[in-house]
């Protein structure tokens, strides 16, 4: 490790110890009260938010679960709900890694777990300034940012699984609509364009149609048909200038 | 009710399954354009999905939120939403006004009934 690489190190876990980990842990304070809800005990708490390391599909893991899903309605549902990692990875790593690389490919494919809306998103952003313009100094920051962000998720997940046994009635209800209000204002704050709008509501309320018919694959529709409406509509438009 | 055995290997396919996406991305890094037909269509897919998520966990819960009442939730989301516009986009802001809003309106109901 290059004095500089371990300095890029600690400047990633710095500045992911202020808003970044807040608002994830605040996401996860949530999640864990849900996963006590729904009967998880820590250990598979901490082994959901490290194997997915990804908010909603663990929340559809637990909804559809819970509802009794089909295995493979299952796991199709969670791996759909995080598609969108494919092209962010696809567009973060050649910001880490060229031919020159001293890192190996089975490092990248480990580091590539770590991706989240959360790292991706800064990361990307970070890349662009000049104290990042070395790729290793990008991998170490990389590594550090998340580290930390992982980390906060899974203690703020143990406290919000500890706190709901803990807690008076109504504060237990407050900590449990935490992350489904959470999810509630990203989405609709995301929801710019027409074709946003049409996959929000489209989405929703195929989900809510088909929960009373087939609960099973209420969220598989509501990814299907609302998305499929959302990108044609964004074709037409596109198409039309 | 699923087993712990049975959320753990559960937590694992879909770990796998999620990491997938995540693999292809480095394998493929450079060789495919992010911004091509089949990723837009993805991405709506992924967002259409965690729409219908987060409605079925406001609209029709189980668990601990399914003793709480509809017109709260419905109520405490529209709230939570204001508040994060007001604050300029902070969630925090948002996510205390929402949830205080809740136990509130939880009270009140308690306190009439």
């Amino acid at each position: 490790m290059t004095v500089d690489g371990r300095r890029a190190f600690g400047t990633g876990a710095r500045e992911a110890l202020g808003v970044p980990a807040a608002v994830l842990g605040a996401g996860f304070l949530g999640y864990g009260s849900l996963a006590a809800d729904a009967g998880y005990p820590v250990w598979l708490t901490l082994a959901a938010t490290f194997a997915i390391w990804a908010l909603p599909g663990q929340l559809v893991l637990m909804e559809m679960q819970a509802g009794g899903a089909a295995v493979l309605a299952t796991v199709l549902a969670v791996s759909l709900s995080a598609a969108r990692f494919f092209p962010m990875t696809l567009t973060l790593m050649p910001l880490m890694r060229d031919g020159s690389s001293k890192r190996r490919l089975w490092q990248f494919l480990l580091a590539a777990q770590l991706v989240s809306m959360t790292t991706w998103a800064v990361a990307i952003r970070r890349f662009e300034d000049r104290d990042l313009e070395d790729l290793e100094a990008r991998w170490q920051y990389f590594i550090g940012f998340s580290a930390v962000c992982i980390g906060a998720a899974a203690v703020c997940a143990v406290i919000g699984q500890l706190l709901i046994g803990a807690l008076p009635p109504l504060a237990r209800f407050g900590l449990a609509l935490l992350t489904p209000l959470y999810f509630f204002v990203t989405l609709v704050g995301e929801a710019r364009s027409k074709a946003s709008i049409t996959a929000l509501v489209c989405g929703a309320a195929v989900a809510l149609l088909l929960h009373a018919v087939a609960p099973g694959w209420s969220l598989l529709g509501a990814g299907f048909i609302g998305g499929t409406a959302a990108y044609l509509l964004q074709r037409a438009h596109a198409n039309r200038h | 009710m699923p087993t712990a055995t049975d959320i753990g290997l559960m937590i694992l396919a879909c770990g796998l399954a999620t990491w997938l996406w995540r693999g292809l991305g480095v394998l493929l890094s450079g060789r495919l354009n992010p911004q091509s037909a089949m990723f837009e269509w993805v991405s709506c897919v992924a967002y259409a999905l965690v729409a219908g998520l987060v409605a079925r966990i406001i609209v029709a819960p189980s668990g601990l939120l399914a003793q709480t009442a509809l017109m709260d939730r419905l109520l405490a989301c529209a709230v939570a939403f204001i508040a994060w516009r007001l604050a300029r986009r902070n969630m925090f802001v948002g996510l205390v006004c929402g949830v205080g809003f809740f136990m509130a309106a939880g009270y009140v109901r308690t306190v009439i009934i």
